[in-house]
């Protein structure tokens, strides 16, 4: 009895020590902490959007066109007499769909193609990376441009536009992973057992390859809505009336000279989002460093 | 002799990543679901005109021979006519780029001249309220989209304060200097022309410093990083052991390392001012590659949309094979 007991807290300690530190360095992370607090309250005004919007988003009223900030309309209203508080914070769902869905779809082409280019090696491989090569070859925006405007503008099409320009990083990163691990003694053993290809790669590889993915995400998010934002800026992402934040930004442009909170608190919003995945990606990082921890 | 071999293989690989942009870009214009045609002439056109016009445009050939003609083209740098301008797509670029080119090289100018610096300062004072200040100024640099940026500055500078001009690169009114870089300031220059000399400084300014202030905080970032690792070494401890003052240690000694890095990072920003250079370009009217860019994907003009994309693909790969033989040159442990 007292044997187990303490075989347990052995077992468990270690992990717990771990757990505290990284509390410990997050705590004392300022800019961590900011991060933590933007995203954290992103994601809630996207999940009670409907509680917090004063007003519908796609409402027209326009008798009450162009409205600067007020009242009634804290930020003001748009060129259609929309509340453009409301919009900005129903705007968080489109946010968060796109980064949700461009995450989930380039981390599971990135990750297979990484995982068999770095397992098999040889010409699959060569043939694997020049295909990623070619996707590196275009600044990640212009290409994202050609495959939205080809697919035809439209929010779906620019996540998939978007995916098909970040799952090389992933590809990379597994790729690499993938190699370390593959040539290590345990997997030897288990291939020594019998394990089929597809087990190993899947069973055994992958889930050591989790940590470096999860902290690549969080860096590559904010990366993924400027580039959102910038295909709905120019057009060529999320389409009228959708209340994408680029697109609003775009919208606002005609009337700046004498209506600037629209673009302004639009482009506010993104920057803001952008900033906490920012502070976010760098504390994980740091925390992560090893030379930190010590 | 391990360094030509680095550079051959290197150059082999830039041809097959060549090979494979203009397959990619072939592809991409013919995922297009939209009928080119059809935007063209509009709905309703006589069958007959459907018909000479997709012939003109080779596009009745089967898939293989088109594709085949279009490489062929582009080996030759001919993309076909534009849709919307009626030219030669190349003749198009050859306008568009130098303008483009001139924002870039502003922008770095920006870039190196606020983010070097603003990095030595914070590293030299680490923990300073100038290095916390600039760590700021970093991730916000990083954080705010340029299109909103250009906005706001155009809002003040522009709208509000009258202080700048608001687009293109000249005011109608005065005489353009006669191209021979392509490049109106330093063509204005050349020539002698003050008044459009002051006149392009005034237009590129607020362009400029939008697209360069992304790259001047990771350029910042990097210095710090770059020189704190410097001054941790033995021979700086040498340096200030031997008497040597403060000042003397740290701009002779410890710069000319601690900016290798940093030189192999302003190229790769190159690439980044490309993509920046799109928003920035729409947002200022600046007439450059990337707003022909969009305005080609905007109407489906795809001569325009394969040759620019190619193009700009082209020269981000140029300046990524710069910096890799650069840094290679520099750091053998690089040459594997």
């Amino acid at each position: 009895m007292e044997y187990q007991e303490s075989e347990r807290i052995s077992r468990w300690r270690p992990l717990i020590e771990d757990l505290k530190h990284t509390m410990y360095l997050w705590r004392k992370n300022k800019l961590a902490m900011i991060g933590t607090v933007i995203i954290l309250g992103f994601i809630i005004v996207a999940i009670f959007a409907p509680v917090l919007a004063p007003y519908d988003p796609y409402q027209q009223n326009l008798h009450n066109r162009l409205a600067p900030p007020s009242k009634e309309h804290i930020l003001g209203t748009d060129q259609f007499g929309r509340d453009v508080l409301s919009r900005i914070i129903w705007g968080t769902r489109i946010e968060l769909k796109i980064i949700f869905l461009v995450t989930v779809i380039s981390t599971t082409i990135g990750t297979i193609i990484g995982l068999i280019s770095g397992y098999f090696g040889g010409a699959v491989d060569e043939i694997l990376m020049r295909i990623t090569d070619m996707f590196l070859a275009f600044p990640s925006l212009v290409l994202a441009m050609a495959f939205a405007a080809a697919l035809g503008p439209s929010l779906t099409n620019a996540i998939i536009a978007i995916s098909v320009v970040t799952w090389t990083v992933y590809a990379r990163l597994v790729r690499a992973e993938t190699m370390k691990i593959k040539s290590t003694l345990y997997i030897e053993a288990i291939k020594a057992l019998g394990a089929g290809t597809f087990r190993i790669l899947f069973l055994h590889i992958l889930p050591m390859t989790v940590s470096p993915i999860l902290v690549q995400m969080t860096l590559r998010m904010g990366t993924i809505i400027l580039t959102a934002a910038g295909l709905g800026f120019l057009g060529l992402g999320a389409q009228p009336p959708t209340p994408e934040w680029g697109a609003m930004v775009s919208d606002g442009r005609l009337y700046m000279m004498n209506a600037w909170w629209i673009s302004t608190f639009s482009g506010l919003a993104i920057a803001l989002v952008v900033l906490g995945f920012n502070l976010l990606g760098d504390g994980i990082r740091d925390i992560l460093d090893p030379r930190l921890r010590r | 002799m391990k360094l030509w071999y680095f550079i051959m293989k290197r150059l082999f690989l830039m041809v097959i990543v060549l090979f494979g942009i203009l397959v990619l870009v072939f592809f991409i214009t013919k995922i297009i679901p939209a009928d080119p045609v059809g935007a063209l002439l509009g709905g309703n056109a006589p069958p007959e005109l459907v018909d000479e016009l997709k012939h003109k445009l080779g596009l009745d050939k089967p898939l293989i021979i088109q594709f085949v003609d279009y490489m062929k083209g582009a080996l030759k740098g001919d993309f076909g006519i534009s849709l919307k301008t009626n030219r030669p797509v190349i003749e198009d670029i050859k306008e568009y780029f130098p303008a483009t080119m001139e924002l870039a090289i502003f922008a770095i100018i920006i870039a190196v001249g606020i983010g070097i610096p603003l990095g030595i300062f914070s590293a030299v004072k680490r923990n300073s309220v100038v290095d916390h200040f600039s760590r700021i100024f970093s991730i916000l640099g990083v954080s705010m989209p340029v299109f909103w940026t250009g906005l706001l500055l155009l809002l003040l500078f522009y709208y509000k304060l009258d202080l700048l001009p608001g687009s293109g690169r000249l005011e109608l009114f005065i005489i353009p200097p006669e191209p021979k870089t392509g490049l109106v300031i330093l063509d204005a220059l050349l020539e002698g022309n003050w008044e459009a000399f002051w006149d392009g400084l005034k237009h590129i300014i607020l362009p400029a410093f939008v697209l360069g202030y992304a790259s001047s905080a990771s350029i910042a970032r990097m210095t710090r990083a770059s020189v704190l690792d410097v001054l941790r070494q033995d021979y700086i401890r040498t340096a200030k052991a031997k008497g040597l003052p403060k000042r003397l240690v740290i701009y002779k000694h410890a710069l000319k390392n601690a900016l290798i890095p940093v030189v192999t990072l302003i190229g790769l920003r190159f690439g980044s001012l490309l993509e920046g250079a799109v928003l920035t370009e729409t947002i200022f009217g600046w007439p450059g590659l990337g707003r022909y860019i969009v305005n080609a994907l905007l109407v489906l003009d795809y001569p325009a949309i394969m040759g620019g994309t190619v193009f700009i693909a082209l020269i981000y790969s140029l300046a990524n094979l710069v910096v890799d033989i650069t840094y290679a040159v520099l750091d053998p442990r690089m040459r594997i």
